[in-house]
């Protein structure tokens, strides 16, 4: 599904290396966590990933299907099937967010060529999806993501995937600043929605989330590359010991 | 005080070429006042402050600079509204496209109908509130309209209008130049909306003059459609009776040049007053709003609310004064005026003021320039959505603060429509 293969960043406006040979395969059908000290290029992984302005790739590649992401328009790779629920989402004053989920999902139909969905089905679509993550019709009429509180606003984030129906999607800390019954749902959520066509990487720092989203591989990231990769036990490991024994020793 | 001589020059030259229209004999005297205060003041001049940020030459110069027609291939703006409509081509009344002029709770009128008779209700307000809105800030093509108008409506107000009246102001000769003079009285408790829609000429010289009696009500919603090189100017002088509640709104898309002033007095308390605009400018576009209200009278509330959209050397003018005077304790008064510029190529000018003399008041104003939001940008393409269309969105969402201004909804959401429709159309 998702391939990526060495690959080196740099901060666009500044001569900071942040990613600095990241490689990293997710199957079809698979879910990855990603876990690591603060700092360690997570979400700029993430961000890269996704087409976020203000990065430069020095070297390596990453492709999505077979398909080479890096050169895409964040809406081309969106349509490819890239999702990223935000570690901090956006809050878009005056844009409502029935109107924004809409705009979004018919834009990726039409990139696709596919037909857009009427206003009718995508109302109906939206309040079934909506009532799982208990997220009540009032604040779908209010422009994204104001006024919600954070574990609303991450719980937003899950009903845009599951709305949009991406193959590859990538959650950075969708759980930090979650309740624990918060965290149940959107675990439901993001279960509900794992198939052999779609794969998951979870970014997180607590093994409680994957308690519930149980992955089939977890990677240790520090300063900007992965240094770890095993199975769920991992994450159990970073639990316990933190993560002294994983640093790359340049740092530590 | 005495005109400069070059000032005094270009006026008595523009004024040799003005010809009094005939009849209307009840208001041949405002025309000739307002003929001998434009002698008086002068035409406007870039010189002048009041016109540091708007050149008024080709507002008034002969002949007018000319205007394509723009063939809109779309439904002319409100048709769905159930509403009286009345058109003006070129400024020329057009009784095949109107309804007749006829509607429970008011009376409909033309300028240049009304003119056999030396006695008419208009007659205390034609060129009256024009001639109170020209202190302390002269605006001579205010006067020049008041002198020259070749037609226009009056309507009186005498109860709860059922229906919108609409005035709808085609453009279809590319060298028109066209001045009209409408003059409204709400009376008493009565109400009424009026929508104005339509280029209206290569040049537009437009007034109105709006009486809202005490515990009346006007709604106004314009808006001045797309033909890119069409000029306009245009006064909206409102005084407010007590308790009486004028709204305005008003939507630019495209022109070269538009100047829109309003000019709104309370002299009753309690009255409440909103003025809001919408622009969107492309390129040749500059638009001026130029707002003056006075409060002389007790606690009412003022409000205006100006945002413009710029892009491609695009030029945006705020001048928006609140003036309290001594007498107007408990005002609440609020202006804000904002720009979202696209690119690094446009412009937004802004001048507000508060001048206040009475010390029990709140008031508060606000400019602000700004680009778009990159991080907003980003969340709303992350999620598939095409960066043009991505803007968009971001436009309508910074032009809804004023579009809310809007009481009727489904006033407002036709205005919402047609942008919407008009910014993805220019998307293609
Ligand atoms: N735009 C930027 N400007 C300056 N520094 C940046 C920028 N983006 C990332 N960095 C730096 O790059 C490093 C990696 O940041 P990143 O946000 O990817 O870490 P992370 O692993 O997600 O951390 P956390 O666990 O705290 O979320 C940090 O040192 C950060 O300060
Ligand atoms: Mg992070």
């Amino acid at each position: 599904m998702l391939e990526i293969k060495n690959l080196h960043v740099k901060l666009e406006e500044e001569d900071k290396q942040i990613l600095k040979g990241v490689d990293l395969t997710v199957e079809a059908g698979k879910v990855h966590a990603i876990m690591g000290p603060n700092g360690s290029g997570k979400s700029t992984l993430s961000y890269v990933l996704s087409g976020r302005d203000g990065y430069e790739v020095t070297d390596g590649s990453a492709t999505l299907l077979g398909e080479d992401i890096l050169e895409m328009e964040p809406e081309e790779r969106a349509a490819a099937g890239m999702f990223l629920a935000f570690q901090y989402p956006v809050e878009i004053p005056g844009v409502g967010n029935m109107t924004f989920l809409r705009t979004a999902l018919n834009a990726q139909r039409k990139a696709r060529g596919e037909d857009e969905m009427s206003a009718a089905d995508f109302l109906k679509m939206i309040r079934e999806k909506a009532k799982t993550l208990k997220i009540d019709a009032d604040m779908l009429k209010r422009p994204v993501n104001m006024g919600f509180s954070g574990g609303e606003k991450k719980r937003n984030e899950i009903l845009q995937m599951a709305v949009l129906e991406p193959k590859m999607c990538i959650l950075d800390e969708t759980d930090s600043g979650l309740d624990v019954d918060a965290m149940k749902l959107v675990a439901d959520g993001v279960n509900a929605l794992r198939d052999a066509g779609r794969s998951f990487l979870v970014i997180t720092h607590y093994q409680r989330l994957l308690d519930h989203i149980v992955p089939d591989v977890v990677h240790i990231m520090s300063n900007g590359k992965i240094v770890k990769t095993g199975g769920p036990e991992l994450a159990l490991e970073v639990e316990t010991n933190g993560y002294a024994e994983f640093l790359d020793p340049e740092v530590a | 005080m005495a005109l400069p001589q070059a000032k005094r020059d270009a006026t008595e030259a523009r004024l040799a070429q003005v010809t009094l229209p005939e009849g209307a004999a009840w208001a041949r005297g405002a025309r000739k006042g307002a003929l001998d205060r434009l002698t008086a003041m002068g035409l406007p001049h870039r010189r002048d402050e009041y016109w540091k940020f708007t050149r008024p030459e080709t507002l008034f110069d002969l002949p007018a600079p000319p205007a394509k027609v723009f063939s809109a291939e779309e439904p002319p703006v409100f048709e769905t509204i159930d509403r009286l409509r009345i058109v003006f081509v070129d400024g020329v009344f057009d009784p095949e496209q109107s309804d007749a002029l006829d509607m429970d709770g008011v009376v409909i009128e033309r300028l240049a109908d009304a003119s056999a008779t030396d006695i008419h209700w208009a007659k205390d307000l034609y060129g009256t509130l024009e001639t109170r809105g020209q202190t302390p800030v002269p605006r001579p093509l205010a006067a020049l309209n008041t002198a020259t108008a070749s037609d226009g409506l009056l309507i009186r107000v005498t109860g709860q209008a059922p229906r919108p009246i609409h005035i709808f102001y085609l453009h279809r000769d590319e060298r028109s130049d066209a001045v009209l003079h409408n003059v409204v009285k709400v009376e008493r408790g009565a109400s009424a909306t009026i929508l104005e829609t339509g280029p209206a000429a290569a040049r537009f010289n437009k007034v109105m003059e709006i009486d809202v009696a005490d515990g009346a009500r006007l709604n106004h919603i314009r808006t001045q459609g797309r033909d890119h090189e069409r000029r306009a100017v245009t006064h909206l002088f409102a005084r407010l009776g007590a308790e009486s509640v004028f709204k305005s709104f008003t939507l630019t898309v495209n022109g070269v040049l538009t100047r829109n002033e309003c000019i709104v007095e309370f002299t009753g308390d309690n009255a409440l007053a909103h003025v809001a605009g919408a622009a969107v400018g492309d390129g040749d576009f500059h638009h001026d709003d130029t707002v003056f209200v006075t409060h002389d009278a007790f606690a009412c509330e003022s409000r205006q609310v100006f945002k413009k959209v710029l892009r491609n050397g695009a030029v945006g003018v705020f001048q928006g004064k609140i003036l309290v005077k001594p007498d107007a304790q408990k005002t609440d008064g609020y202006q804000i005026s904002q720009s979202l510029l696209l690119d690094g190529d446009s412009q937004f000018l802004a001048k507000p003021e508060l001048e206040i003399y009475a010390d029990d008041v709140a008031c508060s104003h606000g400019s602000t320039t700004g680009a778009i939001d990159e991080t907003a940008m980003f969340y709303l393409r992350s999620r598939g959505v095409p960066k043009s269309q991505a803007q968009d969105l971001l436009v309508l969402a910074f032009l809804a603060e004023a579009i809310e201004e809007i009481e009727d909804p489904q006033i407002a959401d036709e205005i919402l429509g047609r942008l919407d429709a008009w910014l993805g159309r220019r998307r293609g």
